[in-house]
């Protein structure tokens, strides 16, 4: 199957003469010419017809969905088997593994698109003013009348309200947690990442039941927005946390040393010169977490617990939030609220994006302050330099590449070295 | 070793280490202990969490005792008091499971796809896209699956129920094959591609790049150079990604509870109507059945928690002792 087996022989061998090529081999594994663009076209139609002569024809089978996993099989083994005759072994082995990475790949990006596309072209339909502006303290369920005259506006406070809350406080002690495990070190640096990992993968409804038991025991407070930013806050922790660890671990050692030397305490250096390297990396892991944080409805449930009217105070009474009112709509009987859903959802999902855009954007340079529009601008226009970096941040590479880049731009060029 | 004694030689002082003076300022002290004392509250926190789910939990326990694992139902008001998580804990494993079956080979594709065949142009789009997906709402994911996904998937289900129905699993009591446990799976699988997908990417892209040139050197295909380096290298990252992926499907709520209607039947048909899972028991039921019925439900979060962080710290040992998770966090 592979090549790698007889090098060990090949070694010790006298050289064999060279064997002719078979006809139509190709010259290097990766050659793809006419001819085999060809072949994969051929495939292409020959299994769909051979699917559809089968599948409505002669078993009269039905489904699309099903229609297109046996073309997609049947064009698989007849890929395999025709490179097969033509080419050889190899070659076919590696096209088709080649045809199943990339369908398995935009299987995925197109699941994406066609998620953010068909909430889009739900939504945008029905938004109106009053979404905006109102609440849904008119709201009646049955009355098909009044569902232009309610609003999301309180969810929107609520959210917004509910997941600020939560950064304020999960931002900063994470941001404490990352230092801790990357600057301070010492005994239990190991325990408390492996728990900070653990606990990224902790189900959101846990963290809800999680509050809602410290409700029953205090029982001191009901529902309030405050207790859905605790839950959140669980939430937002960890994620934030093991990012922003990455994103100092790849802070160079030399400026931190650099600084030590220069008499500066760790407080010191940490402060001015290890979060500031890594300020970009760190917005970006804030940004992604909150993005995630909006999205959770599941410990809502148990602890904001939602709200018609209006609560502009998030430490007292229930309050609404935007996943949680799209939750009531989805598991809502009535047709025509589905409208309704399908604004919030197209709000809600608005919301996360631009959150998402942001942190991509504003991750990928040094200072937040200017070249915002230049870099919205050439968001869809990969550069030469993102290119070679898969990491988001831009200090470089990690573990085994140097991070070249900081090293060679962190000496100001406009001022001279030496005196 | 011989050089270091020949430079001392025999006339000089012998060689002491130098002492250096370690008095550190009284702020950098506070500094520490302040950073240590917030890493160590993420430890109280989790404990925390666990204390709290159990005392608040246990007089569900006391009342229905070793039974809370062999029952089905939720039945806390009135005489007989009959309550459980035997098939939610069933459904929750089957979620998992289906979700695992489809999302791990779509998430090792897209991550071979992303480290091995991307154009390097459009990798960090792609890559972001990818992201993307994790960041979308659950309740989202229910929305489309419920009214986009499962009118083009009960097709699928019901030509799997008519023409594998030789397969047990596949076998269907009722013809209903709407909001079934398969596609409850289904949905999660989707949702948990881009975890699997971002952990695999991490661990396939730490290959050492010698070996995987070395096999292209001696003229392997690019897939043969996959199947013999990259995949063996990501063995333990790609183990510890799927049960990350794993942790994520068992806790999944909104999406299930949206598309599963609930039955407490045990049945090993997949595809037909009906099943639950412990957190859409939790969910749905949170603040019915009295107080017994909130303890229950504590406890049942409880179950979730222990069960999910078990997996999820197994899942981080793996990838920390494998060869290929050296360097890479989960």
């Amino acid at each position: 199957m592979t090549t790698l087996a007889p090098t060990s022989s090949s070694t010790a061998a006298p050289p064999l003469p060279p064997t002719p090529r078979r006809i139509g081999a190709p010259l290097r594994p990766r050659d793809f010419g006419w001819a085999d663009a060809g072949i994969l076209a051929a495939s292409l139609l020959s299994s769909f017809l051979l699917v559809w002569v089968v599948f409505y024809q002669v078993t009269l089978l039905s489904g699309i969905f099903g229609f297109l996993l046996c073309w997609y099989a049947a064009f698989l083994a007849l890929y395999w088997v025709v490179t097969t005759q033509v080419v050889d072994r190899q070659a076919a082995t590696d096209r088709t593994a080649t045809v199943v990475v990339v369908t398995g790949a935009f299987l995925v990006l197109g699941i994406v698109a066609f998620i953010v596309g068909w909430v889009t072209w739900k939504g945008v339909g029905h938004l109106h003013t009053n979404l905006f502006v109102k609440d849904m303290s008119h709201f009646v369920p049955a009355d098909r009348n009044v569902l232009h005259q309610i609003g999301v506006l309180h969810a929107i406070v609520g959210t917004v309200e509910q997941v600020g809350i939560a950064a304020a406080i999960g931002v900063p002690v994470a941001v404490t947690t990352a230092v801790f495990l990357n600057e301070v070190g010492g005994r239990g640096t190991r325990i408390v990442r492996t728990v900070v990992t653990a606990m990224s993968g902790l189900p959101s409804i846990v963290a809800g039941v999680f509050v809602y038991s410290i409700l029953v025991e205090t029982s001191v407070s009901r529902y309030s927005g405050l207790l859905a930013s605790l839950a959140l806050f669980i939430l937002i922790l960890p994620s934030v946390t093991r990012t922003t660890e990455e994103v100092l671990r790849i802070v160079p050692g030399g400026l931190r040393e650099a600084s030590l030397a220069l008499g500066a305490s760790e407080f010191r250096t940490v402060w001015s010169v290890v979060l500031p390297t890594a300020r970009s990396g760190m917005i970006t892991a804030s940004l992604l977490g909150i993005a995630i944080a909006v999205g959770e409805t599941a410990p809502l449930i148990f602890t904001s617990f939602g709200n018609n009217n209006m609560n502009v105070n998030p430490f007292h009474g229930a309050q609404a939030a935007l996943p949680l009112v799209l939750y009531d709509f989805v598991r809502q009987p009535q047709g025509a609220l589905i409208d309704l859903a399908y604004a919030t959802a197209f709000i809600l999902l608005a919301l996360v994006l631009i959150l998402f855009v942001l942190a991509r954007v504003l991750g990928r340079q040094r200072s937040t302050s200017g070249a915002l529009r230049a870099r919205l601008r050439s968001l869809f226009r990969p550069s030469a330099r993102s290119g070679g970096s898969e990491n988001p941040s831009p200090v470089g590479g990690r573990a085994g590449r140097p991070p070249l880049e900081i090293l060679t731009v962190s000496p100001n060029p406009k001022e001279p070295l030496l005196p | 070793m011989a050089i270091a004694t020949e430079t001392v030689g025999p006339g000089r002082a012998p060689l002491t280490p130098a002492t250096i003076r370690n008095d550190r300022r009284k702020g950098d002290r506070v500094f520490r202990g302040f950073a240590r004392g917030t890493g160590y509250a993420t430890l109280v926190l989790l404990f925390l969490i666990g204390l709290f789910l159990f005392i608040e939990g246990w007089p569900a326990i006391h009342v229905a005792g070793w039974h809370f694992f062999t029952t089905s139902g939720f039945q806390t008001i009135g005489k007989t008091k009959h309550f459980g998580v035997e098939a939610s804990l069933y459904g929750t494993v089957v979620v998992a499971l289906v979700a695992l079956a489809v999302g791990t080979p779509v998430a090792i594709a897209t991550a071979l796809f992303l480290t091995e065949y991307a154009p390097r142009r459009l990798r960090p789009f792609m890559i972001a896209v990818v992201d993307l997906a994790a960041a979308i709402p659950s309740v989202i994911y229910g929305l489309w699956a419920i009214y986009e996904l499962q009118p083009n998937v009960v097709g699928i289900s019901g030509w799997m129920s008519r023409h594998l129905s030789w397969i047990p699993i596949f076998k269907v009591a009722t013809p209903q094959v709407n909001a079934s446990l398969f596609i409850a799976g289904l949905v999660v699988g989707i949702m948990i591609v881009p975890i699997i997908a971002s952990v695999t990417r991490e661990v396939f892209s730490l290959t050492p790049p010698g070996e995987k040139e070395g096999a292209l050197a001696l003229g392997a295909t690019r897939s043969a150079m996959i199947r013999r380096v990259v995949l063996p290298f990501g063995r333990g990252g790609m183990i510890s990604a799927v049960m990350l992926g794993m942790g994520r499907a068992l806790g999944e709520t909104i999406a299930v509870v949206i598309i599963l209607s609930e039955s407490f039947f045990i049945s090993p048909h997949i595809l037909q109507s009906g099943g639950t899972t412990v957190a859409q028991l939790i969910a749905v039921h949170f603040g019915q059945g009295g107080r017994l019925g909130t303890q229950a439900l504590l406890f049942a979060g409880l179950v979730l928690f222990a069960v999910t962080l078990a997996i999820n710290l197994a899942a981080s040992a793996i990838v920390s002792r494998s060869r290929s998770g050296a360097g890479v966090d989960l």
